[in-house]
């Protein structure tokens, strides 16, 4: 029955969606992270996600269920915001402090996004199972 | 008689499979929303459906296996309604109605089925027995 394999789809796009989440939480928390001693803030990063091909099975071939995989998570280079305070303990030479470069709008609309696709999946799942259940119950 | 009936349950079999590699399609262009340079797929059920069984109605024919649905069923690719910076074809509001239909019409098979497996039952059964 290939409709089991719509665990394995929306169960690998479940765990790269909460990855991603995972990654978005990171950069919120990191939001306003100044400078090290090594004049590196924290770079907001990002994943990538490219699709699985899963196995076999079906009549439409091994091609036919596509599942997701977090391929790289890639770092922002763009420069950190800096700010003239001279009196901030993490300041350089110039009086500047560098912040990290997380755009912090940016992230919550990746959060929303990436929410409502596990939502999304879930439900995809909650439909397949039912329908697994009904299945199992032929002819009775 | 039983083979009519026989009949019956061999094209509902065949609908229950096609929709359910339907649902798996849609489940993984739904999974892939996010993937760039994910192209949507479907195919067209009623052409899948009408070539599955037409290979097998001859009579003393082999059932059809998998191998001939494979080579029935093609794979269409989506046109994106709206373009996209990462190339990604998946209209979720398209793919979600498509999803539900699709449930739907699965279940409406299995049902077939059952009143099918029932009818039989009933025409089996002695007049006395209840």
């Amino acid at each position: 029955m290939s409709m089991f394999r719509i665990f394995d789809v929306s169960g690998s796009a479940v765990s790269a969606q909460s990855q991603r989440l995972n990654v978005v939480a990171s950069n919120l928390a990191n939001a306003d992270t100044v400078a090290g001693p090594d004049g590196q803030a924290y770079k907001a990063r990002q994943v990538v996600f490219r699709t699985e091909l899963m196995g076999a099975g079906g009549t439409l071939g091994a091609d036919a269920s596509a599942g997701v995989r977090v391929s790289t998570v890639t770092e922002d280079t763009t420069p950190g915001r800096r700010v003239h305070d001279p009196k901030h303990p993490g300041a350089d030479g110039d009086g500047y402090v560098t912040y990290s470069n997380v755009n912090a709008v940016e992230e919550m609309v990746n959060m929303i996004s990436a929410s409502r696709s596990y939502q999304n999946n879930v439900e995809v799942m909650n439909t397949a199972k039912t329908l697994l259940l009904k299945t199992l119950q032929m002819g009775s | 008689m039983i083979n009519r009936l026989s009949d019956s349950l061999d094209f509902q079999a065949q609908a229950l499979v096609l929709r359910s590699e339907r649902q798996r399609l849609i489940a993984s262009n739904i999974a892939n929303g996010d993937t760039p340079g994910y192209v949507a797929r479907d195919f067209d059920f009623a052409r899948a459906l009408r070539d599955a069984t037409s290979a097998q109605t001859a009579p003393g024919a082999p059932v059809a296996g998998t191998a001939a649905m494979r080579a029935h069923t093609t794979l269409r690719y989506a046109t994106p309604s709206q373009t996209n910076l990462d190339n990604n074809s998946v209209d979720m509001d398209r793919e979600r109605a498509a999803f539900a239909d699709n449930s739907v019409k699965f279940e409406a098979t299995l049902r077939f089925i059952n009143g099918g497996v029932r009818t039989m039952l009933d025409a089996m059964k002695s007049h006395n027995q209840g």
